[in-house]
């Protein structure tokens, strides 16, 4: 598997302001992404997993080391629209990042800067609606609608400009239950039908749970990888890490240390159940 | 309460006017405008009056809006027609009583003036009343992209026209929001004094200008993430394409406003 993402010895700080010291946010982060991954980037408040997204599509640039994706170092500034085009990247408050209003129009807006031509661009923005499941709301205002949809159109936004890689900085974290489900189905669906490769940053551990690979950043170092089921194995670490695991996890992980026969491993709710139901008909 | 303000006063519709090419919408009205100042018979009001009612007769707009537009304008009227009517001091007088003196050109002047302004405002309600203000910016937009050659932000202005409306219902709820918070924490927002209310406002103003100000930082990023470098090599979406209709529209115009002079 080829690597979209190649991040390598990255060192970030903030500069120094008036009587404080430099803030070194990030510690010398190595971790490459294949493409066609979806990855989940964990971390509590402050841990520096948001500015490690921003380095991948030069929002922010680092401060020592080295970041290239797609074979783009995000230094080069020659090369600037096409990174931003292969790397698109989603935030976590759909209203500040919606400009027009009518939705087609705002999914548009990328295309526009590109200056892609007429045709092209409706069949994009078309395409890009349809993929978000928002396409019957095309001529709508985005005020009008929830704050799942919202956050599809931004996505939809992103799709338009076909990227390889789509970087969601918490992009569920101010919608209600049935908004977050919502966006991470369109998320999902994006990573199997379309192979993007995701990287999404969340502090939801069922969300993670739901990736193929799990990253945890601590004090902006890299401090888990692994597969879901790996990383939320190790309960204890990641507690001292100040993160939790998702709830079956824990239900299971607390029942074996008061002594009950719970194999290792369980991740979702129908294997926590299965293993109960197992457990009580011994 | 703040829900129920519409900015913008567009009326969704169907009609040939509604579906006009906005730029020609705008040209035409600027020759309505020319229209309306350059007659100064009756007769030249009452051409001006049967195009505006015409018109609004096409855009299917119900009359009772352009009440509503008129309205608010109705003590602006009525104070100006009086100054008129007490200053203007030639023609024959009609009558008087001490210093004042009201003449035949007094009454004229005042009569004309009410009724073209009237017929302004009507008019140009049609205008924004059969296009939505996202169509108007984008339409000025062109119209003035000519100015760009003397360095003119056209596209800037026109972005942050386009920005301005897309924020206001999100800055109108966060207003709504704002007002309760303070008011659970008990400010008393619309009671006492005008001055009272006046600084209570302050502590809705300033939660407000901090979170425009955040808002404005992330839209920043968020439109650099999507490529935005101003508006050199832009295409665009919305294309606008003028149909005979539009020059059929356009000629009628210019025909009232030749027959308008023609009459002076």
């Amino acid at each position: 598997m080829k690597n979209i993402i190649e991040i390598e010895n990255l060192h970030f700080s903030y500069p120094a302001e008036e009587d404080t010291e430099p803030a070194e946010v990030l510690k010398g982060i190595d971790l490459s992404i294949g493409e066609g991954e979806l990855v989940a980037i964990l971390g509590h408040n402050g841990s520096g997993k948001s500015t490690l997204a921003k380095h991948i599509n030069a929002i922010l640039l680092p401060t020592e080391g080295k970041v290239t994706v797609n074979g783009i170092d995000t230094a080069d500034e020659e090369k600037l629209f096409e990174l931003r085009q292969c790397a698109g990247m989603v935030f976590q408050n759909p209203d500040n990042q919606i400009v027009s209003s009518i939705v087609e129009e705002d999914v548009a807006f990328a295309l526009e800067n590109l200056g892609v031509p007429y045709e092209e661009m409706r069949r994009r923005v078309d395409d890009a609606l349809k993929a978000v499941g928002m396409y019957e709301y095309r001529l709508h205002s985005p005020a009008q609608l929830s704050g799942g949809q919202k956050q599809r159109i931004a996505i939809a936004g992103i799709i338009a400009m076909q990227p390889k890689c789509i970087i969601l900085d918490e992009p569920t974290a101010m919608l209600d239950p049935q908004g977050r489900r919502e966006v991470l189905a369109t998320v999902q669906r994006m990573n199997r039908e379309q192979g993007v490769t995701i990287v999404l940053i969340t502090h939801y551990m069922d969300e993670a749970a739901q990736c193929g690979r799990v990253v945890v950043i601590d004090k902006g170092s890299l401090a888990m990888d692994g597969t879901p089921r790996e990383v939320f194995s190790q309960v204890e670490r990641i507690k001292a890490l100040g993160l939790d695991v998702p709830q079956a996890a824990e239900l299971a992980y607390e029942l074996r240390k008061a002594g009950c026969d719970i194999p290792e491993g369980i991740l979702t709710e129908e294997e926590c159940a299965e293993a109960l139901l197992a457990l009580i008909n011994n | 309460m703040l829900r129920d303000i519409t900015i913008g006063q567009y009326f969704p519709g169907e009609s040939i006017i509604h579906r006009l090419d906005p730029r020609f919408k705008i040209v035409i009205t600027l020759i309505y405008i020319v229209m309306l100042f350059t007659g100064s018979t009756p007769l030249c009001l009452c051409i001006g009056a049967l195009y505006t009612f015409i018109a609004i007769a096409l855009s299917r707009v119900p009359l009772k809006l352009f009440w509503k537009s008129v309205r608010p304008l109705l003590p602006f009227l009525v104070i100006t027609a009086v100054i008129n009517i007490l200053i203007v001091r030639s023609g024959d007088v009609i009558w008087s009583w001490k210093f004042l003196k009201i003449t035949e050109d007094g009454v004229n002047i005042s009569a004309y003036m009410i009724v073209r302004i009237s017929l302004l405002v009507m008019g140009t309600s049609i205008l924004t009343y059969t296009t939505s203000p996202v169509t108007l910016t984008d339409a000025i937009e062109r119209l003035l992209s000519p100015l760009k050659k003397l360095h003119f932000p056209v596209h800037e202005l026109a972005m942050m026209m386009t920005i301005a409306l897309r924020f206001i219902p999100t800055l109108i709820e966060e207003t709504d929001k704002i007002i309760s918070a303070q008011k659970a924490r008990g400010a008393e927002i619309d009671t006492g004094s005008f001055i009272a209310r006046a600084k209570s406002l302050i502590s809705v103003l300033v939660p407000l200008f901090v979170s425009a100000f955040r808002r404005a930082d992330e839209l920043a990023t968020a439109m650099e993430c999507r490529c935005y470098h101003g508006g050199a090599g832009r295409t665009r979406l919305r294309q606008m394409k003028s149909a005979p209709r539009d020059y059929i529209a356009l000629l009628i115009t210019a025909g009232f406003l030749a027959a308008v002079i023609y009459l002076k």
